[in-house]
């Protein structure tokens, strides 16, 4: 029995605020007389491992992470959190697993103290009884356990929430978009926390707009417009790019994109950071060719690079063939 | 039970860490008071009048004397002839003209027949109506005054209507509509709003994500409000009794137990508006407009619902708060026994029953 | 009138010693720098390092305790009225009403930052055959696919030509191929002269500005390019060096 298990599982949702799909799978296209079957999200997560959900703004994470939690109902497919189904058996799960929604959803008006004694009590526990679980992210916050929550900061407040979420030591924990909007130093520090958990054999599926937080993750599934792109540990992902990828740069970045997509023989380019990110039809085409053409159109310091593509490089590529 | 606990308590913290609210809640008593009791007074006072009198004998006399000492009125003019009254009203303004038959004493001593006519402004209906009462009340209660002494078979016009409140004092009134008003504001719209708290700051969403029972979560959140709305009970009598010299007239038990009924029929109706909304806007506006205005205009706490067309007369019928104002006048200010009340007890018990299981049906315990 | 020549080096943003204290709590201590036209400067903090409060001194919304602060040519305490007409601001929270139609939310802020009646319709027009969002004109706001949503919300920031566009976290949450989109609409306005000023404590965010500046307990401990930052530090990428800056923070988690 695995700590989650999803099998074909469809939701066609529209959310009354905003209208748009915000669904999962692929829904019934009827063009013409044929109508292709409907096709749901199907993917397994092993205990202890730490799962990634991600994808942008809006591709059914929540979505997904609210079904699973027994939050809304899927239309089709089957799911089990701890071999429980998520319709028939809602309540053993909500005995067991641990939620952190996308939004900080802890009473702003109680203090750090309250709200953790009011979650225990919540789940038939006491903060004494799982100590040992929390004891090295309320360490952190302890100082101000007599602050109300609204008075913390962006990094506290994700701590306050994860102790919380973890007071009845569930075996499974939900953590939706934990790190948005949070800085970079608390997002470290959250992912190294997580891997503690990890090691105690806490099961995390996690969700991340954030490209980058990727290989924190164990194994990670891409997700746009309600369908996974891939499902992979982010070192498979990675390899299976199959491309060339270099990084270009020049004294005029903005000319050099326009120019590079200008070249027949690059398929694509598109700026990152610092530099562009050009993929190349084929192999023939040597960075010394690509030298010669910037030269002759008068860029200089022209500089190439061949490098490993990103999970971001990966996405992108993928999402093109979706 | 301990999780239960637990529940209230976090109630207790939010309503007392919201200081503005929990302020207003307390002072909305003594607010709502102070101003139905002084300033929105339904009392009518110094109404100019005219007086066309052409028996001019001792009893008119009388009776204009004890019409100008009286704090309701003030003798502007006196006119001559009835072709003068029409003048009085768009001239000079005046609310009222009172109009003696001739002959008025020998008419009255012997006849019985002698007449007093009470011309009033029907532009303003109401003042129209008050100062009229007050008029033939007060030459009711002169003339019953002098059949006693000279035992002469005065014609008496009775005013049934103001017979528990002699003076039409509006206190007798409003006291109880104040009573049904704020009972239903903090149960009723209270509730509603802090649940529907809950939902728009997510944490709903956790709690549903946990093994404690959704009808707990809901069950809490009346506690306070219901603590909350025995302690502006108590400031509403106590400054009733005090303050404005309204007594409970009848059983302070029984009033006390109707109360209960008629709290726990709101605060089932706001477990309902909080069931079907999901933010403190609509949680405000549904039980703010959908509530509070019916309960001020058609309960009978400001107008007699006798008064109104058929229609609103037949909405006023599910209105909680009118059943309850109408049984806290039959034992408060009547002084009736608890058997008068049992229509409004049945009518409040099948309310209460039919609220709450609406909102325990619709009670949903995952998202959507 | 003779047309302005462009100056390279003209200076857009200059804050000297920029302090803002809020009793004893020193918010933001003595910050200098300069920004060029042009120019996509980053600023980079952790949560309380004093980022919002600079930024909203910048804006004319918040008077400094101390030190003087000059953007697009006017005084930030004695002009801020005019800063604020020369001026955008797009952030990721709040950038468009959901319930407004595109052609809407555009006539919207035209009007708010008094660009003329009779160009409204002209630009208004340009705009969205430039964004190809010529179809969408009356489509609700809310309706809108997020990354078209964000492009639109860039254009109407920078509608009114102003010299300096404050962006707040502005790609956060948004697929990989729109962001890049929205990215080329910033270098696009820089060449055309705009100044860009990011707010975000996303680092791969930071590697596309020209030069960033890194707020450390309200001070600025760094400021250069992502590229000299990453050599300064021996750092791979920005994250690296700002994990090193920040760690030395004391208030990171105070507010």
């Amino acid at each position: 029995m695995l700590p989650i298990e999803v099998k074909n599982l469809y939701k066609n949702y529209f959310p009354a605020k905003s209208g748009k799909f915000a669904g999962i799978g692929n829904p019934v296209q009827h063009s013409g007389e044929t109508a292709t079957v409907e096709t749901g999200l199907s993917f397994s997560v092993s205990k202890g491992e730490i799962f990634g959900i991600i994808g942008p703004d809006g591709a059914g994470k929540t979505t997904l992470f609210r079904i699973l939690t027994t939050l809304i109902l899927a239309d089709r497919g089957t799911a089990t959190v701890d071999g429980f189904d998520v319709v028939k058996e809602y309540k053993e799960i909500r005995k067991r697993v641990g939620y952190m929604p996308g939004k900080f959803s802890l009473y702003q008006d109680l203090t750090v103290q309250e709200n953790l004694n009011f979650f225990a009590t919540v789940f038939n526990t006491t903060i004494a009884e799982n100590y040992y679980l929390i004891k090295d992210i309320y360490q952190q916050i302890e100082p101000f356990k007599n602050r109300r929550a609204a008075k913390l900061s962006g990094g506290m407040k994700q701590k306050l929430a994860l102790c919380c979420a973890l007071i009845h030591k569930p075996s499974v924990l939900f953590l939706d978009e934990p790190t948005t909007g949070v800085d970079a130093v608390s997002r470290k520090e959250f992912w190294d926390m997580l891997k503690q958990l990890k090691n105690q054999g806490i099961t995390i599926l996690v969700s991340t707009p954030y490209m980058d937080e990727a290989n924190l993750c164990d194994r990670i599934a891409l997700i746009q417009n309600g369908q996974f792109l891939t499902i992979d540990t982010p070192a498979k992902i990675v390899g299976q790019f199959g491309k060339t990828l270099w990084t270009v740069q020049s004294d005029n970045m903005s000319r050099l994109l326009l120019d590079l997509r200008a070249v027949k023989q690059i398929e694509s380019c598109f700026t990152f950071g610092d530099s562009h990110h050009v993929t190349i039809l084929n192999d023939q085409f040597t960075k010394t060719d690509l030298h010669k053409i910037l030269h002759e159109i008068g860029h200089t310091n022209v500089e190439i690079n061949e490098i490993n593509p990103t999970i971001e490089d990966c996405f992108m590529e993928l999402s093109k063939h979706s | 039970m301990k999780q239960f606990m637990s529940f209230v308590r976090k109630e207790f913290l939010h309503i007392f860490r919201d200081r503005t609210t929990i302020a207003i809640l307390l002072v909305l008593p003594l607010l709502n008071l102070i101003l139905f009791g002084y300033a929105i007074t339904t009392e009518v006072k110094n109404s100019k009048i005219a007086i066309l009198d052409p028996s001019n004998d001792a009893l008119t006399r009388a009776i204009i004397d004890k019409l100008a000492h009286s704090e309701y009125f003030t003798i502007n003019k006196i006119i001559h002839h009835p072709s003068e009254i029409d003048e009085v009203f768009k001239k000079d303004r005046l609310n009222m003209v009172v109009v003696f038959s001739s002959n008025f004493y020998e008419e009255a001593a012997h006849t019985g027949n002698a007449q007093v006519e009470l011309i009033t402004d029907g532009t303003d209906p109401n003042t129209a109506r008050v100062i009229a009462s007050y008029a033939s009340n007060i030459i009711a209660s002169h003339l019953a005054g002098l059949s006693k002494i000279e035992k002469i078979p005065f014609q008496i016009n009775p005013q049934v209507k103001l017979l528990y409140n002699p003076q039409m004092r509006g206190a007798y009134n409003f006291v109880p509509g104040v009573m049904g008003m704020i009972l239903m504001l903090i149960c009723a719209m209270m509730t509603s709003i802090s649940i529907a708290r809950e939902k728009e700051f997510g944490t709903m969403e956790i709690l549903l994500v946990s093994p404690v029972k959704p009808i707990f979560i809901i069950l809490s959140k009346t506690i306070p409000y219901f603590v909350l709305s025995l302690v502006n009970l108590t400031t509403i009598l106590v400054l009733s009794v005090f303050l404005l010299g309204v007594p409970v007239a009848g059983s302070l038990f029984w009033l006390i137990v109707f109360s209960l009924l008629y709290i726990f029929v709101n605060l089932s109706l706001g477990l309902l508006i909080s069931s079907l909304v999901d933010s403190q806007l609509v949680a405000l506006l549904i039980s703010g407009m959908v509530l509070m205005l019916p309960v001020i205009m058609l309960s009978g706490m400001m107008f007699p619902v006798e008064n109104m067309p058929e229609f609103f007369q037949w909405i006023s019928q599910i209105i909680p708060a009118k059943w309850y104002i109408i049984g806290v006048k039959k034992i408060m200010i009547k002084g009736l026994g608890v058997s008068s009340i049992i229509p409004e007890i049945i009518v409040l018990s099948t309310m209460g029953i039919l609220l709450i299981t609406a909102s325990l049906k619709k009670f949903k315990y995952r998202l959507e | 009138m003779p047309e302005r020549v462009i100056d390279s080096m003209e200076k857009v943003i200059v804050a000297d010693k920029l302090t803002k204290k809020f009793g004893d709590f020193i918010a933001v201590d003595h910050i200098s720098f300069e920004v060029e036209r042009g120019e996509i400067f980053g600023f980079l903090g952790a949560n309380g390092a004093g980022k919002t409060t600079a930024m909203r001194m910048l804006c004319g919304l918040s008077i400094p305790t101390s030190g003087k602060g000059l953007v697009a040519g006017y005084d930030i305490h004695t002009q801020s009225e005019k800063v604020k007409r020369n001026i955008g601001y797009m952030s990721q929270k709040f950038a468009l009403y959901d319930d407004l139609t595109v052609a809407e939310n555009i006539r919207l802020y035209a009007g708010i930052y008094g660009v003329k009646e009779k160009e409204i319709a002209p630009k208004t027009k340009e705009l969205l055959l430039r964004l190809g969002f010529d179809n969408e004109r009356d489509t609700l706001v809310k309706s809108l696919p997020m990354g078209w949503k964000q492009k639109l919300a860039f254009s109407v920031a920078i509608f009114h030509e102003p010299k300096i566009v404050f962006l707040d976290e502005p790609t956060g949450g948004v697929d990989p191929v729109t962001r890049r989109q929205f990215w080329e609409m910033i270098y696009e306005a820089s060449d055309r002269g705009i100044t860009i000023f990011v707010t975000t404590h996303y680092m791969d965010e930071a590697e596309y500005c020209n030069r960033v500046c890194v707020m450390v307990d309200g001070r600025i401990d760094a400021l250069d390019s992502p590229r000299n930052l990453k050599i300064q530090y021996n750092a791979q990428n920005m994250d690296e060096v700002f994990q090193q800056l920040a760690r030395n923070a004391k208030r990171t988690d105070a507010i």
